[in-house]
């Protein structure tokens, strides 16, 4: 079999165009998702037993249901129950948001019960109240913990956006595989896509790394 | 206006002149998911562990060739990974075993999906496991080490225990995710339930896809769901006292 | 009592108004006028029906004829200054997309089949195509009965599977049916040597063909296992919209324009790669063509 390479430079807008959407998608529901989950996180481990049966029920049906169903269920069903269209991007950003919520969820919870209990109590014998303990001596820890694990989640959301494929958007992936199948390239195309996602991760991870070894708690 | 025409029996409906029934091919694609998902998970749980660990050693070598393992296998998306182990590979290795791979192996899709699945979850799972490693108190390892233990039983009967008991809920969520990931094996000819889906949905069934599309999904919930209860049973009975995790 | 006499009246009302205009809007058109906008489903690959251009525009057969259409809505409704909104659909989205107000008329190359017809409508048929094998040359494969023992591809969500298994009871053959994700993963398995054949639509393998690297090496074989009619989608029970559709694409027939439009798209080099399909019509295509109908399959 030969390859045909000629059609990858043509392909330069195209591919541009959907890197900038991955990004934004990406950059987007990491940081929403992140909050969301953080919130999440705390009202799981609460002491509160409606809140926190309401948080890990949000999260395990979430995390149980694959994502391209749920990107497909917003996109075409809710309009039958809402009565009006929704744009494919807006969908898209929604979607991802309250999906990867669920997951951050679940980095922070093992963040969080990494800390050793005996701090909760020194917190509380200081006479700090539950919303104190958590935000000067648990979660900056946790995150401190977590940072490869949220990164990790990062990266595979990264990669996740290619499945906005099954609204017609079109991120990195989706440029490519159209193209693709336009110029009947299939394995030129997937191998320039393989090295641009590992290029720009494994520059995040790099990133992240280095980041981490500055922030990382000594014990 | 037209409204959609909702019929959510369409998957009892026998398939045009055959005697087969929609249900039954969404049966036998899900046995081909939970074997996928389930083969791969055990590869990716050996080979995440070894490879975890190794992340963690002192040995700069050894330590190095995991990290580059867990960058390349994590970095490039599951989809192109299982393309390039199907079409890529087969064209790299000498003809006849090129030959062999694409006509006479059992089950391509399949074995090629276990494996391909089983490596990028390793990866995964060695970062959790690293993370799990690292997040213990440093002073655990160095007792271990005072006692005159060998760094291997430390790893052993230290830190590897305490590291696996840490790691348990984030390793809930990537079991959970092996079978929904086991979806994207429908790419390379595995006749698991996302395909079964897609083949329902294409010209046999267009018109009530979104029944089916539904039903799939509650099928994966339903998986996933599980998988979760199981871990959850576990991660109750190996907690360790004095931690946040949900101890009394 | 004055509650039912007043809805005596309204009913009585809507009735008089109802024949006084009786040229009122329903259904896709009064949707249109609305809104001021119409959306235009289309595919991004479909070469050479409704695929994108190098500037992310889609182009095709299918497009131009849906553009003729459009130009028939703007004069309808006297809005020559309509907004078009483009919306990408893919196989999977094409029909609730319609059916859930969306896009209100999808362009791409649409099987019109009486199980499609349970949820939307189609206009006269614009094309038909017929599903056949495509295989390398050297393969020496001509007949279904050649296929005996070997693997043959069809692409996941097709029915072409069902015309082999069908075959294979009266041929006495045993195939081994494989299935790729989509025609340029089926064509792939073909290229490498993974399967023997793949049974699709002779236009899409015409394409895949023409787009090949090296297209000498392949060619179509075997008798038409099936014949499909495609169809630009629209939504169901909705006669103003569908008549305004046919008869658009009913002059264009009458007028011989659609055969130049048809000529432009499968037998002139066409972008990106400036390939040539080469397919002159097909008796088929010509008796549509001749008789329009939107019968279904």
């Amino acid at each position: 079999m030969q390859l045909d390479w000629s059609s990858i430079p043509r392909a330069s807008n195209a591919l541009w165009e959907g890197f900038q959407f991955s990004i934004s998608l990406t950059a987007f529901a990491a940081l929403a998702g992140i909050i969301l989950g953080t919130l999440l996180a705390m009202a799981r481990l609460s002491s509160i037993k409606p809140l926190s049966m309401i948080a890990s029920g949000y999260v395990n049906i979430f995390r149980s249901t694959p994502l391209v169903i749920v990107i497909y269920w917003f996109y075409v069903v809710l309009p039958f129950i809402i009565g009006r269209p929704i744009g494919a991007e807006h969908s898209a950003y929604v979607t991802f948001a309250i999906f990867e919520a669920a997951y951050f969820c679940e980095i922070m919870r093992a963040g969080i019960q990494s800390i050793p209990k005996g701090q909760v109590y020194a917190g509380s014998a200081l006479g700090f109240t539950y919303g104190q303990n958590m935000r000067y001596i648990i979660l900056p820890q946790a995150f401190r913990n977590v940072v490869p694990l949220l990164l990790t989640q990062t990266i595979i959301l990264f990669q996740d956006t290619s499945l906005v494929y099954v609204l017609g958007a079109t991120d990195l992936f989706g440029a490519a595989d159209k193209i693709a199948h336009r110029d009947n390239t299939l394995l030129e195309m997937y191998v320039t896509v393989a090295v641009i996602y590992f290029v720009i991760s494994f520059f995040l991870s790099r990133l992240v790394k280095h980041l981490h070894s500055k922030i990382a708690i000594i014990r | 206006m037209s409204q959609y025409q909702w019929d959510w029996l369409v998957i009892f409906e026998n398939v045009t002149d055959t005697d087969e029934f929609y249900y039954q091919w969404l049966i036998s694609g899900l046995g081909w998911t939970l074997l996928i998902a389930l083969s791969a998970w055990v590869i990716a749980l050996i080979l995440g562990t070894i490879i975890g660990t190794a992340r963690t050693l002192p040995n700069k070598f050894v330590a190095g060739i995991a990290t580059a393992y867990v960058e390349l296998f994590r970095n490039i998306p599951l989809i192109v990974q299982l393309f390039m182990w199907f079409f890529v590979l087969p064209e790299m290795v000498p003809t006849n075993i090129g030959n062999w791979m694409k006509q006479d192996m059992p089950h391509p899709g399949i074995i090629t999906s276990i494996i391909g699945l089983g490596l990028f979850t390793a990866a995964r799972v060695a970062e959790q496991i690293r993370t799990g490693i690292l997040a213990l108190p440093r002073g655990q390892k160095n007792a271990g080490l005072a006692l005159g233990l060998t760094l291997a039983q430390t790893y052993r009967h230290v830190l590897l225990p305490m590291a696996f008991r840490v790691v348990i809920p984030p390793l809930t969520s990537e079991f959970m995710s092996i079978f929904k990931n086991s979806a994207v094996a429908y790419s390379i000819t595995a006749t698991e339930l996302f395909f079964q889906m897609k083949q329902i949905t294409g010209d046999y069934k267009p018109a009530n896809q979104i029944e089916v599309v539904t039903i799939v999904g509650l099928i994966y919930i339903l998986v996933a769901f599980s998988a979760n209860r199981i871990m959850t049973f576990i991660e109750r009975r190996v907690q360790v006292p004095g931690y946040i995790s949900g101890g009394k | 009592m004055q509650k039912r006499l007043a809805f005596l009246v309204a009913a009585v009302s809507a009735s008089f108004i109802g024949h006084a205009q009786a040229n009122e809007l329903t259904g896709t058109l009064k949707k249109i006028k609305d809104s001021g906008s119409i959306t235009v489903g289309h595919r991004e690959s479909s070469i050479p029906f409704s695929y994108l251009d190098d500037a992310q525009k889609p182009i095709g057969y299918a497009m131009d004829l849906c553009w003729k259409v459009v130009d028939a809505v703007k004069k309808e409704l006297k809005l020559p200054n309509l907004a078009v909104k483009l919306n990408p659909v893919t196989s999977q989205t094409r029909i609730p997309l319609i059916t859930n107000g969306t896009v209100d008329i999808e362009c791409g190359s649409t099987t019109n089949s009486k199980e499609r017809q349970k949820q939307v409508a189609f206009g006269v048929s614009t094309y038909v195509t017929s599903v056949r094998m495509l295989t390398k040359a050297d393969s020496g494969v001509k007949t279904l009965d050649d296929l005996n023992g070997k693997a043959v591809v069809t692409t996941t969500g097709t029915t072409s599977d069902r015309y082999i298994k069908q075959n294979e009871k009266g041929h006495n053959i045993d195939v081994k049916n494989v299935y790729g994700k989509d025609h340029a993963e089926s064509f792939l398995m073909v290229e490498s040597g993974r399967a023997v054949a793949f049974v699709m639509d002779d236009v899409l393998l015409a394409g895949l063909i023409a787009n090949s690297k090296s297209p000498k090496d392949f060619m179509i074989a075997g008798p038409a296992l099936s014949v499909e009619p495609y169809g630009i989608m629209i939504r169901k029970d909705d006669p103003q919209f569908k008549k305004l559709v046919d008869d658009t694409l009913i002059g264009l027939m009458k007028s011989g324009e659609v055969e130049k439009i048809y000529n432009k798209w499968f037998t002139q080099p066409i972008p990106p790669k400036n390939i040539n399909l080469n397919l002159p019509m097909s008796p088929q295509l010509k008796e549509a063509i001749k008789n329009p109908n939107d019968n279904g399959v």
